[in-house]
């Protein structure tokens, strides 16, 4: 290599490097637009072990639940924290009531919520819920690891946690997590 | 003088604590000896909803919870190892703002003696590259240029 092309690799060296890392950015963008690549997520620690030890108090007209009713079922279930004062959990209700409609056991817990609030709630965004449990401390959902609501987890039929989704599900979410790991579990 | 002395009290106020959100003296502990260590153990846990913060730091619900949490512990006589391997438990290492020294963190950690290397390698490559100066001049030569600098 003699000294003309060395300095030319050398001048195009830096358009090179920002070049690749423009490619990288804006991959990055791509994925977080479709919702693939949330920057704030972290990553649970429940993946891979069985839910924590819960039993929690119903919210009226359902009946309570612990963490063996959702196993007890030895299907894929969703666990999903919810508030009627969230407004993430607002946008993603028709998606959890699409998602009642196929067949899928969700189990929602009311975190930090008064009775009445959640009631008001469910009579006007509808009930998915196989069963609402109320975490008034939100003790249950520390346990969890529950950085904000909504958070849903995906426990097998063995009763071992495989997702946790952070945020409103949307049907984007659905279709590019959620459905692919329920059919796969299923 | 007067300016310097300023400045040096500017700097002081400054560094003198950091903000804590605990501005709510019912959450503090009586015994000063506990909150303060409670305080030192807070300001390790990150709070998982601003992520920037310590919990000692945040005015997020979580956090003001997780400092009650924290707080509780140390009555009840838990070290600090134990109840920072709690948060861990249910957080993940990421609740840690100072990052353990793991297989996760390798290059963090490692990222110094990294660029230290790497710098290293440049500065000696282009040492070899252009080694020493040209000779010294031969005396005939430094006659030479003596002569046309006349």
């Amino acid at each position: 290599m003699d000294a003309t092309t060395r300095r030319r690799l050398l001048m195009a060296a830096p358009l090179g490097i920002a070049a690749v890392g423009s490619g990288l950015f804006w991959t990055l963008l791509a994925r977080m637009q479709q919702g693939t690549y949330d920057p704030h997520a972290l990553k649970s620690m429940l993946i891979g072990k069985p839910l924590p030890t819960f039993s929690l108090p119903g919210q009226p007209p359902s009946a309570g639940f612990a963490n063996t009713d959702v196993t007890a079922g030895k299907l894929p279930a969703l666990v999903n924290f919810f508030a009627s004062w969230c407004v993430p959990c607002i946008e993603e209700s028709p998606t959890l009531m699409a998602l009642q409609a196929k067949g899928v056991p969700i189990w929602g817990i009311a975190y930090k919520d008064s009775v009445a609030a959640t009631t008001r709630f469910l009579n006007t965004r509808g009930n998915p819920y196989l069963r609402v449990a109320r975490d008034a401390d939100g003790r249950t959902a520390i346990n969890f690891g529950l950085y904000g609501v909504p958070e849903t987890y995906v426990v097998d039929r063995t009763g071992i946690v495989r997702l946790r989704y952070a945020g409103g599900l949307s049907e984007d979410s659905v279709r590019n997590t959620l459905a692919p790991l329920l059919a796969k579990l299923a | 003088m007067t300016r310097a002395l300023a400045a040096l009290g500017l700097l002081l106020v400054l560094a003198a604590t950091p903000a804590f959100a605990v501005s709510n003296p019912s959450e503090m502990l009586a015994n000063p000896v506990l909150e303060k260590r409670a305080e030192a153990i807070g300001m390790q846990l990150r709070c998982l909803v601003c992520q920037n913060e310590s919990i000692e730091q945040s005015d997020a619900t979580l956090a003001a919870q997780l400092r009650g949490i924290v707080r509780r512990r140390v009555l009840a006589g838990w070290s600090d190892r134990r109840i920072i391997d709690w948060m861990v438990a249910r957080y993940g290492n990421f609740v840690r703002l100072k990052p353990p020294f793991d297989p996760m963190t390798y290059v963090l950690w490692g990222a110094p003696a990294i660029a230290l290397a790497v710098g290293g390698a440049a500065v000696a490559l282009a040492r070899r590259r252009h080694p020493v100066g040209p000779d010294p001049l031969s005396p005939a030569e430094q006659r030479r240029l003596a002569d046309l600098l006349k």
